[in-house]
Protein backbone atom coordinates (compact mmCIF):
# COMPACT_ATOMS: atom_id res chain seq x y z
CA UNK A 1 0.00 0.00 0.00
CA UNK A 2 3.04 2.21 1.05
CA UNK A 3 4.87 1.72 -2.23
CA UNK A 4 1.58 2.00 -4.38
CA UNK A 5 1.00 5.43 -2.78
CA UNK A 6 4.94 6.80 -3.20
CA UNK A 7 4.86 5.43 -6.67
CA UNK A 8 1.64 6.97 -7.71
CA UNK A 9 2.97 10.56 -5.94
CA UNK A 10 6.47 10.37 -7.91
CA UNK A 11 4.68 9.41 -11.50
CA UNK A 12 1.49 10.62 -11.19
CA UNK A 13 0.75 13.70 -12.99
CA UNK A 14 -0.05 16.34 -10.46
CA UNK A 15 -2.03 14.86 -7.85
CA UNK A 16 -4.40 12.90 -10.66
CA UNK A 17 -2.86 9.39 -10.78
CA UNK A 18 -6.42 7.59 -11.34
CA UNK A 19 -6.62 8.90 -14.80
CA UNK A 20 -2.94 8.20 -14.98
CA UNK A 21 -4.00 4.83 -13.98
CA UNK A 22 -6.51 4.82 -16.39
CA UNK A 23 -4.25 5.86 -19.54
CA UNK A 24 -2.17 3.51 -18.55
CA UNK A 25 -4.93 0.71 -18.46
CA UNK A 26 -5.62 1.62 -21.84
CA UNK A 27 -2.32 2.09 -23.50
CA UNK A 28 -1.51 -1.74 -22.13
CA UNK A 29 -4.81 -3.15 -23.29
CA UNK A 30 -3.97 -0.93 -26.90
CA UNK A 31 -0.60 -1.96 -27.30
CA UNK A 32 -0.67 -5.80 -28.43
CA UNK A 33 -4.10 -4.98 -31.34
CA UNK A 34 -1.03 -1.44 -32.80
CA UNK A 35 1.24 -4.53 -32.75
CA UNK A 36 -0.61 -6.79 -35.01
CA UNK A 37 -2.13 -4.57 -36.79
CA UNK A 38 1.42 -3.17 -37.78
CA UNK A 39 2.31 -6.76 -38.83
CA UNK A 40 -0.97 -6.68 -40.88
CA UNK A 41 0.45 -3.50 -42.50
CA UNK A 42 4.03 -4.86 -43.35
CA UNK A 43 2.60 -7.93 -44.48
CA UNK A 44 -0.08 -6.21 -47.17
CA UNK A 45 2.55 -3.54 -48.04
CA UNK A 46 4.90 -6.41 -48.56
CA UNK A 47 2.73 -7.82 -51.30
CA UNK A 48 3.34 -11.29 -49.96
CA UNK A 49 -0.44 -12.48 -50.68
CA UNK A 50 -2.05 -11.15 -53.79
CA UNK A 51 -3.74 -7.44 -52.77
CA UNK A 52 -7.26 -7.86 -53.05
CA UNK A 53 -7.15 -11.20 -50.48
CA UNK A 54 -5.05 -9.44 -47.99
CA UNK A 55 -5.77 -5.31 -48.31
CA UNK A 56 -4.42 -2.90 -46.33
CA UNK A 57 -6.24 -2.09 -42.58
CA UNK A 58 -6.94 1.44 -44.31
CA UNK A 59 -8.99 0.03 -47.23
CA UNK A 60 -10.80 -2.30 -44.34
CA UNK A 61 -11.53 1.29 -42.19
CA UNK A 62 -12.27 2.89 -45.69
CA UNK A 63 -15.16 0.36 -46.69
CA UNK A 64 -16.25 0.12 -43.17
CA UNK A 65 -17.14 4.10 -43.22
CA UNK A 66 -18.36 3.62 -46.71
CA UNK A 67 -20.77 0.60 -46.16
CA UNK A 68 -22.12 2.39 -43.09
CA UNK A 69 -23.00 5.63 -44.38
CA UNK A 70 -24.16 4.71 -47.25
CA UNK A 71 -26.53 2.48 -45.03
CA UNK A 72 -25.65 -1.22 -46.43
CA UNK A 73 -24.16 -2.25 -43.01
CA UNK A 74 -26.81 -1.25 -40.68
CA UNK A 75 -28.89 -2.78 -42.91
CA UNK A 76 -27.93 -6.16 -42.47
CA UNK A 77 -27.00 -5.80 -39.02
CA UNK A 78 -30.74 -4.90 -38.25
CA UNK A 79 -31.76 -7.41 -40.78
CA UNK A 80 -29.52 -10.13 -38.83
CA UNK A 81 -30.48 -8.81 -35.09
CA UNK A 82 -34.08 -9.13 -36.05
CA UNK A 83 -33.76 -12.81 -36.82
CA UNK A 84 -31.27 -13.40 -33.76
CA UNK A 85 -33.73 -12.06 -31.60
CA UNK A 86 -36.65 -13.59 -32.89
CA UNK A 87 -35.18 -17.13 -32.82
CA UNK A 88 -33.70 -16.52 -29.33
CA UNK A 89 -37.13 -15.52 -28.43
CA UNK A 90 -38.78 -18.72 -29.54
CA UNK A 91 -35.79 -20.65 -28.26
CA UNK A 92 -36.50 -19.03 -24.50
CA UNK A 93 -39.71 -18.99 -24.88
CA UNK A 94 -40.50 -22.90 -24.86
CA UNK A 95 -37.15 -23.52 -23.61
CA UNK A 96 -37.92 -22.46 -19.98
CA UNK A 97 -41.28 -23.69 -20.71
CA UNK A 98 -40.42 -27.54 -21.37
CA UNK A 99 -37.71 -27.36 -18.89
CA UNK A 100 -39.65 -26.19 -16.33
CA UNK A 101 -42.16 -28.72 -16.72
CA UNK A 102 -39.07 -31.50 -16.84
CA UNK A 103 -38.18 -30.02 -13.66
CA UNK A 104 -41.35 -30.07 -12.06
CA UNK A 105 -43.07 -33.20 -13.29
CA UNK A 106 -41.88 -37.04 -13.06
CA UNK A 107 -44.00 -37.95 -16.10
CA UNK A 108 -42.78 -35.22 -18.39
CA UNK A 109 -39.18 -35.75 -17.96
CA UNK A 110 -39.65 -39.42 -18.14
CA UNK A 111 -41.08 -38.50 -21.41
CA UNK A 112 -39.30 -35.36 -23.11
CA UNK A 113 -36.16 -36.65 -21.63
CA UNK A 114 -35.08 -38.84 -23.75
CA UNK A 115 -36.36 -36.89 -26.92
CA UNK A 116 -34.50 -34.25 -25.98
CA UNK A 117 -30.99 -36.22 -24.93
CA UNK A 118 -31.22 -37.37 -28.50
CA UNK A 119 -31.46 -34.68 -30.58
CA UNK A 120 -29.17 -32.25 -28.32
CA UNK A 121 -25.87 -33.67 -29.15
CA UNK A 122 -26.07 -33.51 -33.32
CA UNK A 123 -24.50 -30.09 -34.09
CA UNK A 124 -27.28 -27.32 -34.98
CA UNK A 125 -25.59 -26.75 -38.21
CA UNK A 126 -26.27 -30.55 -39.36
CA UNK A 127 -30.31 -30.22 -38.92
CA UNK A 128 -29.61 -27.25 -41.85
CA UNK A 129 -30.47 -28.83 -44.75
CA UNK A 130 -33.29 -30.79 -43.22
CA UNK A 131 -34.85 -27.35 -42.04
CA UNK A 132 -34.09 -25.79 -45.57
CA UNK A 133 -35.98 -28.86 -47.50
CA UNK A 134 -39.05 -28.61 -44.91
CA UNK A 135 -39.00 -25.11 -44.89
CA UNK A 136 -38.05 -23.33 -47.96
CA UNK A 137 -34.78 -20.55 -48.38
CA UNK A 138 -35.10 -17.87 -46.47
CA UNK A 139 -36.17 -16.31 -42.93
CA UNK A 140 -38.57 -19.01 -41.70
CA UNK A 141 -35.86 -21.53 -41.89
CA UNK A 142 -33.41 -19.50 -39.99
CA UNK A 143 -35.53 -18.31 -37.47
CA UNK A 144 -36.76 -22.06 -36.86
CA UNK A 145 -33.26 -23.22 -36.80
CA UNK A 146 -31.50 -20.65 -34.63
CA UNK A 147 -34.70 -20.99 -32.23
CA UNK A 148 -34.20 -25.01 -32.65
CA UNK A 149 -30.67 -25.28 -32.01
CA UNK A 150 -30.37 -22.52 -29.07
CA UNK A 151 -33.34 -24.27 -27.13
CA UNK A 152 -31.45 -27.30 -25.91
CA UNK A 153 -28.96 -24.95 -23.31
CA UNK A 154 -32.08 -23.22 -22.12
CA UNK A 155 -34.22 -26.59 -21.82
CA UNK A 156 -31.16 -28.50 -20.13
CA UNK A 157 -30.23 -25.46 -17.48
CA UNK A 158 -33.78 -24.80 -16.46
CA UNK A 159 -34.56 -28.19 -15.69
CA UNK A 160 -31.41 -28.40 -13.34
CA UNK A 161 -32.23 -25.24 -12.16
CA UNK A 162 -36.18 -26.16 -11.23
CA UNK A 163 -34.77 -29.03 -9.43
CA UNK A 164 -32.08 -27.70 -7.99
CA UNK A 165 -34.50 -25.57 -5.87
CA UNK A 166 -33.54 -26.47 -2.43
CA UNK A 167 -36.31 -29.34 -0.64
CA UNK A 168 -36.69 -26.94 1.99
CA UNK A 169 -37.71 -24.35 0.47
CA UNK A 170 -40.52 -25.73 -1.24
CA UNK A 171 -41.78 -27.56 2.00
CA UNK A 172 -41.49 -24.36 4.65
CA UNK A 173 -43.33 -22.50 1.51
CA UNK A 174 -45.77 -24.81 1.49
CA UNK A 175 -46.08 -25.32 5.39
CA UNK A 176 -46.90 -21.46 5.59
CA UNK A 177 -49.56 -21.74 3.73
CA UNK A 178 -48.23 -21.11 -0.36
CA UNK A 179 -50.83 -22.24 -2.76
CA UNK A 180 -49.05 -23.52 -6.33
CA UNK A 181 -49.04 -20.77 -7.83
CA UNK A 182 -47.26 -18.63 -5.28
CA UNK A 183 -45.04 -21.62 -5.09
CA UNK A 184 -44.23 -21.48 -8.42
CA UNK A 185 -43.85 -17.33 -8.59
CA UNK A 186 -42.37 -16.78 -5.31
CA UNK A 187 -40.14 -19.91 -4.61
CA UNK A 188 -39.43 -22.35 -7.46
CA UNK A 189 -38.66 -19.42 -10.59
CA UNK A 190 -36.50 -17.27 -8.16
CA UNK A 191 -34.65 -20.33 -6.74
CA UNK A 192 -33.99 -21.54 -10.48
CA UNK A 193 -33.05 -18.64 -12.35
CA UNK A 194 -29.72 -18.55 -11.75
CA UNK A 195 -29.42 -21.91 -13.64
CA UNK A 196 -32.35 -20.21 -16.32
CA UNK A 197 -30.04 -17.15 -16.70
CA UNK A 198 -27.04 -19.46 -17.82
CA UNK A 199 -29.16 -21.35 -20.10
CA UNK A 200 -30.24 -17.93 -21.78
CA UNK A 201 -26.61 -17.05 -22.07
CA UNK A 202 -25.41 -20.16 -22.90
CA UNK A 203 -28.74 -20.37 -25.84
CA UNK A 204 -27.92 -16.67 -27.05
CA UNK A 205 -24.11 -17.58 -27.79
CA UNK A 206 -25.36 -20.89 -29.88
CA UNK A 207 -27.73 -18.77 -31.41
CA UNK A 208 -25.36 -16.57 -32.90
CA UNK A 209 -22.99 -18.71 -33.71
CA UNK A 210 -24.74 -20.88 -35.73
CA UNK A 211 -27.04 -17.82 -36.94
CA UNK A 212 -24.10 -16.30 -39.37
CA UNK A 213 -23.51 -19.77 -41.27
CA UNK A 214 -27.64 -20.19 -41.46
CA UNK A 215 -27.09 -16.91 -43.59
CA UNK A 216 -24.91 -17.99 -45.47
CA UNK A 217 -26.97 -21.56 -46.08
CA UNK A 218 -30.50 -19.43 -46.25
CA UNK A 219 -29.72 -16.83 -49.32
CA UNK A 220 -31.39 -14.56 -46.76
CA UNK A 221 -31.33 -11.35 -48.74
CA UNK A 222 -30.25 -9.07 -46.24
CA UNK A 223 -27.61 -10.27 -43.28
CA UNK A 224 -23.96 -10.06 -41.96
CA UNK A 225 -23.30 -13.86 -42.60
CA UNK A 226 -24.81 -13.26 -46.04
CA UNK A 227 -22.60 -10.29 -46.44
CA UNK A 228 -19.61 -11.55 -45.73
CA UNK A 229 -20.79 -15.06 -47.99
CA UNK A 230 -21.44 -12.97 -50.47
CA UNK A 231 -18.70 -10.52 -50.97
CA UNK A 232 -16.25 -13.62 -51.59
CA UNK A 233 -18.18 -13.81 -54.75
CA UNK A 234 -16.66 -10.64 -55.84
CA UNK A 235 -13.04 -11.14 -53.92
CA UNK A 236 -14.35 -7.94 -51.71
CA UNK A 237 -11.65 -8.80 -49.04
CA UNK A 238 -12.13 -5.75 -47.28
CA UNK A 239 -16.29 -5.24 -46.77
CA UNK A 240 -15.86 -9.18 -45.37
CA UNK A 241 -13.07 -8.26 -43.20
CA UNK A 242 -15.28 -5.07 -42.31
CA UNK A 243 -18.47 -7.34 -41.60
CA UNK A 244 -16.34 -9.70 -39.70
CA UNK A 245 -15.39 -6.64 -37.48
CA UNK A 246 -19.46 -5.52 -37.27
CA UNK A 247 -20.21 -9.79 -36.38
CA UNK A 248 -17.15 -9.47 -33.55
CA UNK A 249 -18.85 -5.85 -32.17
CA UNK A 250 -22.00 -6.96 -31.73
CA UNK A 251 -20.72 -10.41 -30.21
CA UNK A 252 -18.86 -8.79 -27.25
CA UNK A 253 -22.07 -6.07 -26.61
CA UNK A 254 -24.42 -8.81 -26.60
CA UNK A 255 -22.15 -10.17 -23.94
CA UNK A 256 -21.21 -7.48 -21.81
CA UNK A 257 -23.99 -5.38 -22.22
CA UNK A 258 -27.25 -7.67 -21.92
CA UNK A 259 -25.72 -10.57 -19.91
CA UNK A 260 -23.73 -9.08 -17.25
CA UNK A 261 -26.33 -6.50 -16.76
CA UNK A 262 -29.05 -8.89 -16.00
CA UNK A 263 -27.35 -11.05 -13.90
CA UNK A 264 -26.52 -8.24 -11.82
CA UNK A 265 -30.05 -6.73 -11.44
CA UNK A 266 -31.32 -10.17 -10.74
CA UNK A 267 -29.47 -12.74 -9.08
CA UNK A 268 -26.86 -10.47 -7.15
CA UNK A 269 -29.76 -8.23 -6.01
CA UNK A 270 -31.82 -11.08 -4.87
CA UNK A 271 -28.78 -12.64 -2.80
CA UNK A 272 -28.44 -15.81 -4.76
CA UNK A 273 -24.85 -15.40 -6.07
CA UNK A 274 -22.34 -12.72 -4.43
CA UNK A 275 -21.41 -9.70 -6.57
CA UNK B 1 -42.42 -46.69 -3.73
CA UNK B 2 -38.67 -47.98 -4.30
CA UNK B 3 -35.84 -47.06 -6.47
CA UNK B 4 -35.86 -50.13 -8.68
CA UNK B 5 -39.48 -49.55 -9.14
CA UNK B 6 -39.54 -46.16 -9.94
CA UNK B 7 -36.21 -46.75 -12.37
CA UNK B 8 -38.10 -49.52 -14.34
CA UNK B 9 -41.41 -46.80 -14.64
CA UNK B 10 -39.11 -44.10 -16.10
CA UNK B 11 -37.61 -46.44 -18.24
CA UNK B 12 -40.78 -47.53 -19.80
CA UNK B 13 -42.00 -44.01 -20.40
CA UNK B 14 -39.28 -43.13 -22.33
CA UNK B 15 -39.27 -46.02 -24.21
CA UNK B 16 -43.28 -45.39 -24.74
CA UNK B 17 -42.29 -41.64 -25.57
CA UNK B 18 -39.76 -42.99 -28.43
CA UNK B 19 -42.09 -45.21 -29.82
CA UNK B 20 -44.92 -42.92 -29.62
CA UNK B 21 -42.58 -40.34 -31.17
CA UNK B 22 -41.38 -42.67 -33.99
CA UNK B 23 -45.02 -43.99 -34.78
CA UNK B 24 -45.89 -40.53 -35.44
CA UNK B 25 -43.33 -39.31 -37.92
CA UNK B 26 -43.71 -42.86 -39.27
CA UNK B 27 -47.61 -41.78 -39.74
CA UNK B 28 -46.78 -38.34 -41.41
CA UNK B 29 -44.62 -39.55 -43.73
CA UNK B 30 -46.76 -42.63 -44.92
CA UNK B 31 -49.81 -40.21 -44.50
CA UNK B 32 -49.31 -38.37 -47.53
CA UNK B 33 -49.47 -34.91 -47.11
CA UNK B 34 -46.04 -34.32 -47.95
CA UNK B 35 -43.64 -35.39 -50.52
CA UNK B 36 -42.42 -39.07 -49.35
CA UNK B 37 -38.60 -37.14 -51.04
CA UNK B 38 -38.68 -34.99 -47.97
CA UNK B 39 -40.03 -36.84 -45.79
CA UNK B 40 -38.72 -40.82 -46.17
CA UNK B 41 -39.93 -43.63 -43.59
CA UNK B 42 -37.90 -45.08 -41.01
CA UNK B 43 -37.15 -48.22 -42.76
CA UNK B 44 -36.42 -46.24 -45.80
CA UNK B 45 -33.77 -43.95 -43.68
CA UNK B 46 -32.70 -47.46 -42.27
CA UNK B 47 -31.96 -49.29 -45.26
CA UNK B 48 -30.12 -46.09 -46.40
CA UNK B 49 -28.00 -46.38 -43.10
CA UNK B 50 -27.38 -50.04 -43.86
CA UNK B 51 -26.58 -49.70 -47.21
CA UNK B 52 -24.02 -46.69 -47.22
CA UNK B 53 -22.68 -48.68 -43.91
CA UNK B 54 -22.26 -51.74 -46.22
CA UNK B 55 -20.34 -50.20 -49.06
CA UNK B 56 -18.30 -48.12 -46.66
CA UNK B 57 -18.78 -44.50 -47.85
CA UNK B 58 -20.30 -43.35 -44.30
CA UNK B 59 -17.30 -44.75 -43.04
CA UNK B 60 -14.87 -43.08 -45.29
CA UNK B 61 -17.07 -39.75 -45.13
CA UNK B 62 -16.93 -40.20 -41.06
CA UNK B 63 -13.00 -40.64 -41.33
CA UNK B 64 -12.64 -38.03 -43.11
CA UNK B 65 -14.55 -35.61 -40.99
CA UNK B 66 -12.97 -37.44 -37.55
CA UNK B 67 -8.88 -36.95 -39.27
CA UNK B 68 -10.36 -33.08 -39.95
CA UNK B 69 -11.77 -32.89 -36.02
CA UNK B 70 -8.41 -34.90 -34.56
CA UNK B 71 -6.10 -32.82 -36.33
CA UNK B 72 -7.27 -29.39 -35.68
CA UNK B 73 -8.44 -30.28 -32.09
CA UNK B 74 -4.41 -31.14 -31.45
CA UNK B 75 -3.57 -28.19 -32.71
CA UNK B 76 -6.06 -26.05 -30.68
CA UNK B 77 -4.55 -28.60 -27.34
CA UNK B 78 -0.90 -27.81 -28.45
CA UNK B 79 -1.31 -24.25 -28.38
CA UNK B 80 -3.75 -24.03 -26.13
CA UNK B 81 -2.23 -25.14 -23.08
CA UNK B 82 1.07 -24.22 -23.16
CA UNK B 83 -0.20 -20.46 -24.35
CA UNK B 84 -2.53 -20.99 -21.11
CA UNK B 85 -0.05 -21.70 -19.15
CA UNK B 86 2.25 -18.89 -19.74
CA UNK B 87 -0.42 -16.31 -19.64
CA UNK B 88 -1.29 -17.50 -15.98
CA UNK B 89 2.23 -17.36 -14.78
CA UNK B 90 3.52 -14.17 -16.91
CA UNK B 91 1.67 -11.11 -16.19
CA UNK B 92 3.39 -9.52 -19.32
CA UNK B 93 2.02 -12.22 -21.82
CA UNK B 94 -1.17 -11.89 -20.17
CA UNK B 95 -1.28 -8.37 -20.56
CA UNK B 96 -0.33 -9.13 -24.19
CA UNK B 97 -2.61 -11.96 -25.75
CA UNK B 98 -5.91 -11.10 -23.28
CA UNK B 99 -7.29 -8.28 -25.25
CA UNK B 100 -6.35 -9.80 -28.47
CA UNK B 101 -8.42 -13.13 -27.26
CA UNK B 102 -11.01 -11.34 -25.66
CA UNK B 103 -11.82 -9.30 -28.89
CA UNK B 104 -11.45 -12.81 -30.92
CA UNK B 105 -13.27 -14.63 -29.09
CA UNK B 106 -16.72 -13.20 -29.98
CA UNK B 107 -16.23 -14.00 -33.72
CA UNK B 108 -17.95 -17.18 -34.30
CA UNK B 109 -15.81 -19.56 -36.37
CA UNK B 110 -18.50 -19.62 -39.74
CA UNK B 111 -18.00 -15.96 -39.82
CA UNK B 112 -13.98 -16.61 -40.63
CA UNK B 113 -15.35 -19.42 -43.27
CA UNK B 114 -15.59 -17.22 -46.40
CA UNK B 115 -12.50 -15.65 -45.87
CA UNK B 116 -10.10 -18.76 -45.27
CA UNK B 117 -11.97 -20.18 -48.50
CA UNK B 118 -10.35 -17.25 -50.14
CA UNK B 119 -7.04 -17.26 -48.45
CA UNK B 120 -6.46 -20.95 -47.95
CA UNK B 121 -8.88 -22.41 -51.09
CA UNK B 122 -11.60 -24.80 -50.34
CA UNK B 123 -10.57 -28.15 -48.72
CA UNK B 124 -8.92 -29.78 -45.88
CA UNK B 125 -6.63 -27.08 -45.06
CA UNK B 126 -9.63 -24.79 -44.43
CA UNK B 127 -11.65 -26.95 -42.46
CA UNK B 128 -8.88 -27.75 -40.35
CA UNK B 129 -8.15 -24.28 -39.33
CA UNK B 130 -11.82 -23.06 -38.92
CA UNK B 131 -12.02 -26.30 -36.15
CA UNK B 132 -8.42 -25.24 -35.06
CA UNK B 133 -10.32 -21.77 -34.38
CA UNK B 134 -12.81 -22.83 -32.90
CA UNK B 135 -11.64 -25.20 -30.64
CA UNK B 136 -8.20 -23.11 -29.07
CA UNK B 137 -10.24 -20.33 -27.01
CA UNK B 138 -12.45 -22.87 -24.34
CA UNK B 139 -9.08 -24.55 -24.18
CA UNK B 140 -7.01 -21.64 -23.75
CA UNK B 141 -9.49 -19.66 -21.22
CA UNK B 142 -10.05 -22.86 -19.43
CA UNK B 143 -6.30 -23.54 -18.76
CA UNK B 144 -5.77 -19.78 -17.83
CA UNK B 145 -8.21 -19.80 -15.43
CA UNK B 146 -7.37 -23.71 -13.97
CA UNK B 147 -3.52 -22.43 -13.75
CA UNK B 148 -5.10 -18.96 -12.19
CA UNK B 149 -7.19 -20.85 -9.30
CA UNK B 150 -4.29 -22.88 -8.17
CA UNK B 151 -4.68 -22.96 -4.66
CA UNK B 152 -1.51 -20.72 -3.61
CA UNK B 153 -2.09 -22.59 -0.71
CA UNK B 154 -0.46 -25.79 -2.20
CA UNK B 155 2.46 -23.80 -3.68
CA UNK B 156 3.59 -22.20 -0.46
CA UNK B 157 3.59 -25.79 1.00
CA UNK B 158 5.31 -27.24 -2.03
CA UNK B 159 8.06 -24.36 -1.48
CA UNK B 160 8.37 -25.14 2.00
CA UNK B 161 9.11 -28.50 1.40
CA UNK B 162 11.57 -27.84 -0.89
CA UNK B 163 10.27 -28.10 -4.52
CA UNK B 164 12.04 -26.59 -7.33
CA UNK B 165 10.07 -24.52 -10.10
CA UNK B 166 10.21 -27.85 -12.47
CA UNK B 167 8.45 -30.07 -9.86
CA UNK B 168 6.49 -27.49 -8.71
CA UNK B 169 4.85 -26.66 -12.20
CA UNK B 170 4.63 -31.20 -13.08
CA UNK B 171 3.33 -32.24 -9.23
CA UNK B 172 1.29 -29.02 -8.13
CA UNK B 173 0.11 -26.87 -10.66
CA UNK B 174 -0.64 -29.02 -13.56
CA UNK B 175 -2.76 -31.53 -11.93
CA UNK B 176 -4.29 -28.57 -9.71
CA UNK B 177 -5.20 -26.64 -12.84
CA UNK B 178 -5.92 -30.40 -14.41
CA UNK B 179 -9.74 -30.38 -13.63
CA UNK B 180 -10.20 -27.25 -15.88
CA UNK B 181 -8.01 -28.41 -18.60
CA UNK B 182 -10.65 -31.14 -19.04
CA UNK B 183 -13.40 -29.39 -19.01
CA UNK B 184 -11.52 -27.07 -21.37
CA UNK B 185 -10.74 -30.60 -23.45
CA UNK B 186 -14.51 -31.78 -23.72
CA UNK B 187 -16.02 -27.81 -24.54
CA UNK B 188 -12.75 -27.52 -27.22
CA UNK B 189 -14.21 -31.16 -28.69
CA UNK B 190 -17.72 -30.11 -28.56
CA UNK B 191 -16.70 -27.30 -30.62
CA UNK B 192 -15.06 -28.86 -32.96
CA UNK B 193 -17.85 -31.24 -33.92
CA UNK B 194 -19.82 -28.19 -34.39
CA UNK B 195 -17.61 -26.39 -36.34
CA UNK B 196 -16.42 -29.25 -38.31
CA UNK B 197 -20.05 -29.62 -39.67
CA UNK B 198 -20.58 -25.94 -40.58
CA UNK B 199 -16.86 -25.78 -42.40
CA UNK B 200 -17.60 -28.94 -44.42
CA UNK B 201 -21.21 -27.69 -45.28
CA UNK B 202 -19.62 -24.06 -46.39
CA UNK B 203 -16.58 -24.62 -47.20
CA UNK B 204 -17.36 -27.88 -49.61
CA UNK B 205 -14.62 -30.37 -50.22
CA UNK B 206 -15.99 -34.39 -51.66
CA UNK B 207 -15.74 -36.15 -48.19
CA UNK B 208 -16.88 -35.60 -45.19
CA UNK B 209 -20.65 -35.90 -42.96
CA UNK B 210 -21.28 -32.57 -43.06
CA UNK B 211 -20.84 -32.30 -46.42
CA UNK B 212 -22.94 -35.66 -47.71
CA UNK B 213 -25.89 -33.59 -45.45
CA UNK B 214 -25.47 -30.52 -47.91
CA UNK B 215 -24.65 -32.61 -51.21
CA UNK B 216 -27.94 -34.92 -50.59
CA UNK B 217 -30.21 -31.57 -50.27
CA UNK B 218 -29.31 -30.93 -53.72
CA UNK B 219 -31.01 -33.88 -55.20
CA UNK B 220 -33.41 -34.28 -51.83
CA UNK B 221 -31.90 -37.42 -50.74
CA UNK B 222 -33.46 -36.70 -47.58
CA UNK B 223 -32.61 -40.22 -46.25
CA UNK B 224 -29.39 -39.99 -46.87
CA UNK B 225 -29.59 -37.08 -45.09
CA UNK B 226 -30.73 -38.27 -42.08
CA UNK B 227 -28.71 -41.45 -42.03
CA UNK B 228 -25.89 -38.89 -41.74
CA UNK B 229 -27.56 -36.79 -39.54
CA UNK B 230 -27.95 -40.23 -37.17
CA UNK B 231 -23.84 -41.02 -37.66
CA UNK B 232 -22.95 -38.00 -36.76
CA UNK B 233 -25.03 -37.74 -33.41
CA UNK B 234 -23.71 -41.06 -32.54
CA UNK B 235 -20.14 -40.26 -32.79
CA UNK B 236 -20.93 -37.10 -30.85
CA UNK B 237 -22.37 -38.70 -28.00
CA UNK B 238 -19.94 -41.81 -28.03
CA UNK B 239 -16.57 -38.91 -27.61
CA UNK B 240 -18.36 -37.00 -25.40
CA UNK B 241 -19.47 -40.24 -23.05
CA UNK B 242 -17.02 -42.70 -23.76
CA UNK B 243 -13.31 -41.13 -24.54
CA UNK B 244 -14.39 -37.93 -22.05
CA UNK B 245 -15.39 -39.77 -19.59
CA UNK B 246 -13.17 -42.40 -19.11
CA UNK B 247 -10.20 -39.58 -19.59
CA UNK B 248 -12.14 -38.05 -16.05
CA UNK B 249 -12.50 -41.03 -14.49
CA UNK B 250 -8.68 -41.66 -15.13
CA UNK B 251 -7.39 -38.80 -14.30
CA UNK B 252 -8.90 -36.19 -11.92
CA UNK B 253 -11.46 -38.87 -9.99
CA UNK B 254 -8.51 -41.01 -9.36
CA UNK B 255 -6.73 -37.35 -8.06
CA UNK B 256 -9.35 -37.19 -6.05
CA UNK B 257 -10.20 -33.91 -7.53
CA UNK B 258 -13.68 -33.98 -7.73
CA UNK B 259 -15.65 -36.38 -5.86
CA UNK B 260 -17.94 -38.55 -8.00
CA UNK B 261 -21.58 -37.50 -8.02
CA UNK B 262 -24.23 -38.66 -6.17
CA UNK B 263 -27.70 -39.87 -7.81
Amino acid sequence: MQDAVTTMTVTGARGRPASNERWREIARNAFPFLVVGGIWEVVAWAGVFPHRLFPTLEEVALSFVQLTVSGILPHHAIETLLRLLSGFALAALFGIGIGVLMGRSRRAEDILLPLVSICAPIPGLAYAPLFLLWFGLGDVSAVLLVGFVSSFPVIFNSWTGVKAVKEIWLRSAQSMGADDRKLFSHVILPGALPYILTGLRLGLAQAWRILVAVEMLAAVPWGLGWLIFGAREFLNTDAMLAGIVVIAVIGLALEKLVFEKIEHYTIVRWGMISA
Amino acid sequence: MSETTQRLRSLRRAAIALIVAATLYEAAARSGCFAPALLPTLPTVAHTLWNMLADGSIIEHAAFTMYRVMFGFLLAVAVGIPLGVLMARFQRLENFFLPLVSALMPIPSFALVPLFMLWFGIGNLTTILIVFYAATFPMLFNTWSGVRSVNPIWLRAAGALGADEHKLFWKVIIPGASPFIITGMRQAFLRCWIAVVGAEMIAASDWGLGWVIFDAKEFLNTDVMLASLVAIGAIGFVFERAVFGSIERATIQRWGMTRIAKG
